[in-house]
């Protein structure tokens, strides 16, 4: 189709060039502190390695310097998992109903919107002091979750909108003629068409609300979340155990996209197969 | 007709379906939004706050020499980010749309340039001390190579060290926006022009960047708002040196001075909407949502 571009000239070695540089400098970063995570007893901050030892990730749970390092990864991967759930439900409903015109639906999409450029921090002031006003208790599984929630649902919501776009509803009407109850149409034939774009939305539900910082900062209470204990010891922690934890919290991340990515290439695997059958 | 093209024919359908998300938003963002409103109203002595109705916050806030300074610091930020985000996330998405083939490669590539998104931030900024440091990598590179005699101190804990940690966190918010545009451009328009003796750059001027432009306006508001929300990065990577509007609200709550610190991000949240709007003024985004 693009003949005339079939040779590749120097602006494509150029650009190419260009662009495994911005590779380079979007991971390579990342790449030195989980080496220098594994230096030696006696290492430091930065190069040479002095020996290699897996000795800060033991230190991070052994050692009581860190703070509560184990309870709050427990409470961000339990916020994640329910920040995951309300999401993909909260986002697959509301992009259904999106597809009609109701009253109100401009302003909460604006409002959405205004969700994601409001500086995070100045949202947790406003949910602390919401709480405080009407007397509630600051907690994490409520408040912080809010304050996730007030994160995950406009991304969520804006990939539900790109999922949908692609979306033929005939299949719904098809199922509804054939006499099939609206919450039959939802399991037997929404969902599963739906379900890689559901599966994205996940994603996002659990990674962004797992990293949350400034939002969870004033809205956790008492106890705090893995992120927040992290930026405590961006500047109280001077040994490599900080370049640990970096690697444990940026490995499960990769894990959970992993996991995410696999699933979504399996789901259109099976259904490229199911088509080269039937045709 | 359009009652049968969703998934269920009841009217009430859609506001029980929307019900959720909407009592989340209002909740946790409608209500309080309109809580930081009416603190900035309220008086404060630096141990608690007392209800009342006061214009000494904003007084005081707008006729503080340090909030312009602290605002035009902000902007500056804002602004030396959007251009080098926009010049690499530009760039990026032109090589990955027009010069990228195969679309298994091109998927893959872009999937490169947005896993970090997934992952922390904290962690990608912390990421930059080891290499920008005093003895990192980047000055021990430098000695050896003859180019400073000593290693330079302006890398980490300085403006360069913000800017460049903003441009390493939120490129990614230009490409994917500028990609998706660029990806939805017509290659025999590119073709036409090329057939019609347009050269390389004409094309590229006249074709492709203004097809590009509600990418580039989408990007330019993810990453102005993104910086101009930071209070974290500007911390801890000028080492306590540079501040920011937000960064100088997080002092002041710190202090509990709610009042103020709410009367300056309501200054804030002008100042952004404002923006924002000029942005949609000139690109129309919606028209790009529902395509």
């Amino acid at each position: 189709m693009a003949h005339a571009s079939t040779r590749r000239g120097p602006a494509f070695y150029f650009l190419a060039a260009f662009f495994a540089l911005f590779v380079a400098f979007l991971y390579g970063p990342m790449l030195i502190i989980f080496l220098l995570s594994f230096q030696g007893t006696s290492g430091g901050l930065t190069f040479p390695m002095r020996g290699v030892s897996t000795h800060w990730f033991v230190d991070l749970w052994s050692s009581s310097r860190y703070g509560d390092l184990g309870g709050a990864f427990s409470r961000s991967v339990i916020l994640g998992v329910l920040s995951m759930l309300i999401t993909a439900a909260c986002c697959l409903f509301a992009g259904l109903a999106f597809r009609r015109k109701f009253w109100g639906a401009g302003p909460l999409f604006y409002l959405s919107i205004v969700s994601l450029v409001v500086p995070g921090i100045l949202l947790g002031l406003g949910i602390s002091q919401f709480f405080q006003l009407l007397g509630f208790q600051l907690h994490w599984w409520l408040s912080a979750l809010g304050a996730h929630l007030s994160w995950t649902l406009p991304f969520g919501l804006l990939i539900m909108f790109a999922v949908l776009n692609r979306f033929d509803s005939s299949w719904e009407e098809a199922a509804r003629d054939a006499g099939a109850r609206p919450a039959q149409i939802l399991a037997y034939i929404t969902v599963p068409i739906l379900f890689p774009g559901l599966i994205a939305v996940a994603l996002f539900g659990f990674t962004l609300s797992y990293d949350e910082y400034p939002r969870s900062l004033l809205t956790v209470g008492g106890l705090n979340t893995l992120p927040i204990e992290i930026s405590n010891m961006t500047t109280n922690v001077t040994t490599p155990a900080l370049y640990a934890i970096g690697t444990v919290t940026s490995a499960i991340s990769f894990l959970v996209i992993a996991i995410a990515f696999i699933a979504i290439a399996i789901i259109q695997k099976n259904r490229a197969r199911a088509r080269g059958e039937k045709a | 007709m359009s009652g049968r093209s969703s998934g269920s024919s009841s009217p009430v359908a859609p506001y029980l379906q929307v019900a959720p998300l909407a009592i989340v938003m209002i909740a946790m963002v409608g209500i309080p939004l309109a809580t930081v409103v009416l603190l900035s109203f309220w008086e404060s002595d630096g141990i608690s706050i007392y209800p009342a109705f006061t214009l000494a916050n904003y007084r005081e806030v707008l006729t503080s020499p340090v909030t312009l300074s602290l605002f035009l610091k902000t902007l500056q930020y804002a602004a030396i980010t959007l251009v080098c985000t926009a010049l690499i996330g530009f760039t990026c998405s032109y090589f990955l749309v027009f010069h990228v083939r195969d679309l298994k490669w091109q998927i893959g590539l872009f999937l490169l340039c947005t896993i970090p998104f997934w992952t922390s931030n904290i962690i990608r900024m912390v990421s930059w001390i080891p290499f920008l440091g005093r003895e990192g990598l980047f000055n021990g590179f430098l000695v050896q190579m003859g180019l400073t005699s000593a290693p330079l101190d302006v890398l980490l804990y300085s403006d360069f060290a913000v800017i460049l940690t903003y441009v390493h966190l939120y490129t990614l918010f230009m490409i994917v926006p500028v990609f998706n545009s660029m990806a939805k451009i017509d290659p025999n328009l590119v073709e036409a022009a090329r057939d019609a003796g347009a050269r390389p750059w004409q094309i590229l001027c006249y074709v492709i960047i203004p097809l590009t432009k509600t990418g580039l306006a989408l990007g330019t508001i993810f990453v102005v708002t993104l910086v101009m929300g930071d209070f974290f990065v500007v911390r801890v990577m000028s080492g306590g040196q540079s501040a920011s509007v937000v960064s100088a609200m997080k002092n002041e709550i710190d202090q509990l001075y709610y009042p103020q610190a709410s009367a300056m991000a309501v200054l804030l949240i002008m100042v952004v909407l404002l923006m924002v709007s000029a942005v949609l003024r000139i690109v129309d985004i919606r028209s790009e949502l529902a395509r």
